[in-house]
């Protein structure tokens, strides 16, 4: 017993947050070792939480009815009590802006703290893709210029031509991704430089006598036009959005600048939607840490750390597959179970764990493994890495294997059991592989020089294809911002094609 | 130690999604009105424009993405209690089939969200538009406006213009010729170096000559202020009169008296949305008329013969004792079944044209008939013959004929559709 009560009963003031606040860093920092920004709280009403979640959770973000649409769902659904509201908003940004509802008691507003304002703040700040993906400090300075972007666009433009351009950027959303770093795309200006280059070298360096050199088979002129095009253009790019910006043959400047910014904001949620486990289990991880640790240290009654107890079993809770509450894993119960198991291996190993997990099973430095962990793994490596026997079998896992082929009904193909525990990790870790989550849709060629037929190849895997009516409906999007005809074909592994969409482009204000 | 700042934002303007949410009404405008309408329907007249849960398809308003659906699927699933490898589990309502999630919002057809009244009567009301606005009135008291009106030489301190009266008070300085401080300061700064012992009374002189200038003349001084002069503009509002005139006599029923009532209901509504005031007048009538208070005059029995000239009779005594035609839009809706006895006909004709319809911004008549399909095959009422005949010599007369509860709003939009505007002399 050697702190005093942060605070007694459930008021709070904000005297009582930044008390709060020191209270946990303190922990944090001493104790955990984490690393985070700066962080920013900001209190909020309900009504205020509202309007966060519309716009994604972020504070600022340009008009769209969109928006409007989901606020006016949400709003509905909260009013009728179909929903309850989160207790808390967090930004990846720097600096880490919490947002805490001002409904909280003070032992939910010191969860919220230590879960968001520690947790997910070391988290944005250390993992890798979070690292290599987002920009923190220019997150919030971005969507300023995009807010104030698409307003002087709506004016100069027309608010019909930006609603148009951006329906159908948001429809490729999840296709404006760069999924892989590093790779510098042929600029097609530099690519003429250095084809003017070698030209010139070739001329400096011209002898008549290597003509008469043998060579092997000529390839046609043709197909290496062909070739030589697609290198050109990046073919195939999987980044649809990114194509259009750069080679959509009839676009105004400000509707490919347009495109970027819902690229640009895509490619900043997308390491979250592949960490959601590990987000949300290194968050909970921390507060559970910061709170006993408080509670021990006697910063926090009795009373108080049971009301966080029960929040807390709330928040883990995974109902089986057979229940009512069930729809899939829960995030935070998955990833809560894998931190502690995680720690227990490190701290108090059993044989079964030296056997599966000789890196770091009684290594002794439980922070130490934790945080290398948490800085250089996602949902579907961390799972495949990190998932015990001793978890599998604490929560009952089995893999069902659904085939609509097999009349007989759905195989279980694997339990918990000696025999099963590679594969029910390798196919859990395989539902969290975002290879796997997103269709494969790649532009593969377009006939530039014929009438500028742009074509798309969806890699069929394992049977799912494309809901039909959202397929017709993106193509037809997709076809307004090319302003030619756009075809989509799917083709199964085999190369074989299951089915051919074609969309021609609706004469509207693209070119306007 | 890291930095940390804690912001209180509940005061800060809530509601920003409202306008996300405009756009949002704006594009599904038609879907939402033609929602509106079909929930306006089936509710009781009181709130039909109370505003309230709408919803529309979710067709026109969807999101479409690339979706993948079917193929092989492969689960993890958490709690098996009995599985061991290699079981086949059935499929139709087996423990396996309701997990793995399809995907969110294929079930919902339908998008229901709602709407504030504002909101409703907006969507409810939208493109209709009153005739014949004209007649204005400046009333006494409540609709004062306070307008700025120049500049003033007195006035509360409160009320100082700091720019008027700073440029004027520089102005002055320049016309009498204040002497600047600079001119002062380079005479004294001359003064420290100068040795000549002449010169040095000379600048002194000068220096307090210029001094005292700059005090007889204030830098500035009580004639410069001036004071921003506001003053109350009374504002015209226009309030209007609402005169509904039913027949209540034994042939009208009960569904004739609702759809009656609809159609009043809508015209209030829609009158209360132009005009600040709206007071409503209720004219009954068998065979003589009177001026009954609402709940008589959908309710209240009575039976007799029909006279129509009576209630324009009553209508045109009413406007002369309490409504100045020079201050009130007067707007009449008569609703009847058409029925009048034959002797009436002419009286009616002559108090519409040269009496009512002078005074009136509009005029129109229901005929509101029994049940559906029977009236339009019944020859013209005799009511409906005499009006026809006036608004075919250039009476300004609206007329339609309703049966159904479903036709009320279609009738009333037609009815106050908005037109081209027509050249109209001043």
């Amino acid at each position: 017993m050697t702190g005093e009560r942060l605070f007694q009963g459930a008021d709070w003031d904000f005297p009582t947050l930044q008390r709060i606040h020191d209270a946990c860093e303190e922990i944090a920092e001493s104790e955990l070792g984490l690393n985070v920004y700066p962080n920013q709280i900001e209190v909020i009403t309900a009504e205020q939480m509202l309007d966060a979640y519309c716009s994604v959770g972020m504070p600022l973000f340009y008009k769209h009815w969109s928006f409007g649409k989901h606020f006016a769902y949400q709003q509905a659904s909260y009013r009728k009590g179909l929903m309850g509201l989160a207790y808390e908003i967090v930004i990846n940004s720097s600096p880490c802006i919490s947002y805490l509802m001002e409904e909280n008691t003070a032992t939910m507003q010191t969860l919220v703290i230590a879960h968001a304002a520690f947790g997910h703040n070391h988290f944005f700040k250390n993992n890798y893709l979070f690292k290599q993906w987002t920009d923190a400090d220019g997150i919030l300075d971005y969507l300023e210029f995009a807010k104030t972007y698409v307003a002087q666009c709506e004016d100069r433009h027309g608010r019909l031509a930006v609603e148009q351009t951006l329906d159908a950027a948001h429809a490729l959303m999840s296709h404006g991704i760069n999924r892989y770093p590093g790779k510098k795309l042929p600029d097609l200006r530099v690519e003429e430089k250095r084809a003017q280059y070698r030209r010139q070298h070739e001329e400096s360096v011209f002898n008549d006598l290597w003509r008469t050199i043998p060579t092997g088979p000529v390839k046609s002129v043709a197909t290496l036009s062909a070739d030589r095009r697609r290198a050109l253009l990046g073919l195939p790019q999987e980044n649809i959005l990114y194509f259009l910006e750069k080679t959509a043959p009839r676009l105004a400047p400000w509707q490919r600048e347009l495109l970027r910014i819902v690229r640009h904001i895509a490619q900043y949620f997308y390491p979250q939607s592949q960490t959601k486990v590990m987000n949300e289990g290194t968050a909970t991880y921390v507060h559970y840490r910061i709170m006993n640790r408080l509670h021990l240290q006697g910063q926090l009654s009795d009373g108080n750390f049971l009301e966080f107890l029960s929040s807390h079993t709330n928040v883990v809770f995974q109902p089986d597959f057979d229940s009512k509450y069930f729809s899939g894993f829960n995030p935070y119960a998955l990833g809560f179970a894998m931190m502690q198991d995680i720690e227990r291996i490190v701290t108090n190993p059993e044989d079964e764990d030296r056997e599966w997990f000789p890196d770091i099973a009684g290594k002794g430095d439980t922070m130490g493994v934790l945080r290398d962990v948490w800085a250089n793994y996602r949902d579907e490596s961390f799972i495949s890495q990190f998932l015990s026997p001793r978890l599998m079998r604490h929560f009952r896992m089995f893999h069902l294997h659904d085939d609509p082929a097999e009349t007989a009904g759905i195989r279980v193909d694997a339990i918990h059991d000696e025999r099963g525990y590679r594969r029910v990790r390798r196919a859990l870790s395989r539902t969290y592989d975002v290879g796997f989550i997103d269709a494969n849709i790649e532009v593969v060629d377009v006939d530039l020089a014929g009438d500028r037929h742009l074509m798309l190849r969806h890699t069929v895997l394992k049977g799912a294809q494309l809901n039909d009516t959202d397929a017709k409906r993106v193509l037809q999007h997709l076809a307004d911002l090319w302003t030619y005809n756009v075809s989509l074909v799917e083709v199964d592994a085999t190369g074989k094609v299951l089915k051919e969409y074609v969309a021609n482009p609706r004469g509207l204000a693209a070119v306007a | 130690m890291v930095a940390i700042h804690i912001v209180d934002r509940r005061l800060n303007p809530g509601s920003k999604s409202l306008e996300n949410r405009q756009r949002f009404l704006r594009r599904a405008k038609a879907l939402v009105q033609q929602a509106v309408k079909k929930t306006s329907h089936d509710r009781d007249i009181k709130d039909v424009l109370e505003g309230g849960e709408v919803s529309i398809p979710l067709d026109g308003m969807d999101e479409p993405r690339f979706r993948r659906e079917g193929g092989t699927r492969d689960m993890i699933l958490p709690g098996n209690k009995k599985f061991i490898e290699g079981d086949m589990l059935p499929r139709s309502g087996g423990s396996g089939g309701k997990a793995g999630g399809a995907g969110e919002g294929d079930s919902e057809d339908a998008f229901r969200f709602v709407l504030s009244r504002e909101e409703f009567v907006d969507l409810f009301l939208d493109d209709l538009e009153l005739p014949d606005l004209a007649k204005r009135k400046l009333a006494e008291v409540e609709s004062e406006g306070i307008r700025r009106a120049g500049y003033a030489t007195s006035g509360s301190p409160a009320n100082i213009s700091i720019p008027r009266t700073v440029s004027r008070a520089m102005a002055r300085r320049v016309a009498l010729r204040r002497p600047k401080p600079e001119e002062i300061a380079a005479l004294e700064a001359e003064l420290l170096i100068c040795g000549d012992e002449a010169r040095r009374a000379e600048l002194l002189a000068e220096i307090e000559a210029l001094k005292a200038k700059a005090k007889r003349i204030p830098f500035i001084d009580p004639i410069d202020i001036r004071y921003r002069r506001f003053e109350t503009t009374p504002k015209p509002i226009a309030q209007a009169v609402m005169f509904c005139l039913m027949d209540v006599s034994g042939s009208m029923t009960e569904h004739m008296k609702d759809l009656a009532k609809r159609f009043y209901t809508l015209l209030y509504v829609f009158l209360k949305r132009r005009y600040r005031h709206v007071e409503i007048v209720f004219i009954r009538h068998t065979d003589r008329a009177e001026e009954v208070d609402e709940d008589t005059f959908f309710h209240g029995p009575a039976s007799g013969g029909t006279l129509v000239s009576s209630a324009l009779q009553e209508m045109h005594e009413i406007v002369r004792s309490r409504f100045r035609p020079a201050d009130w839009n007067i707007y009449a809706a008569q609703a009847s079944d058409g029925d009048n006895s034959t002797s009436d006909g002419e009286v009616a004709g002559r108090l519409l044209t040269e009496k009512i319809l002078p005074v009136s911004q509009f005029f129109a008549y229901l005929e509101v008939g029994q049940d559906a399909g029977l009236t339009f095959e019944m020859p013209d009422s005799s009511l409906w013959t005499l009006y026809e005949r006036l608004r075919l010599a250039g009476a300004p007369l609206s007329m339609r004929k309703v049966c159904e509860r479903s036709e009320i709003f279609p009738v009333f939009h037609d009815l106050f559709q908005r037109r081209v505007r027509q050249e109209r002399a001043p």
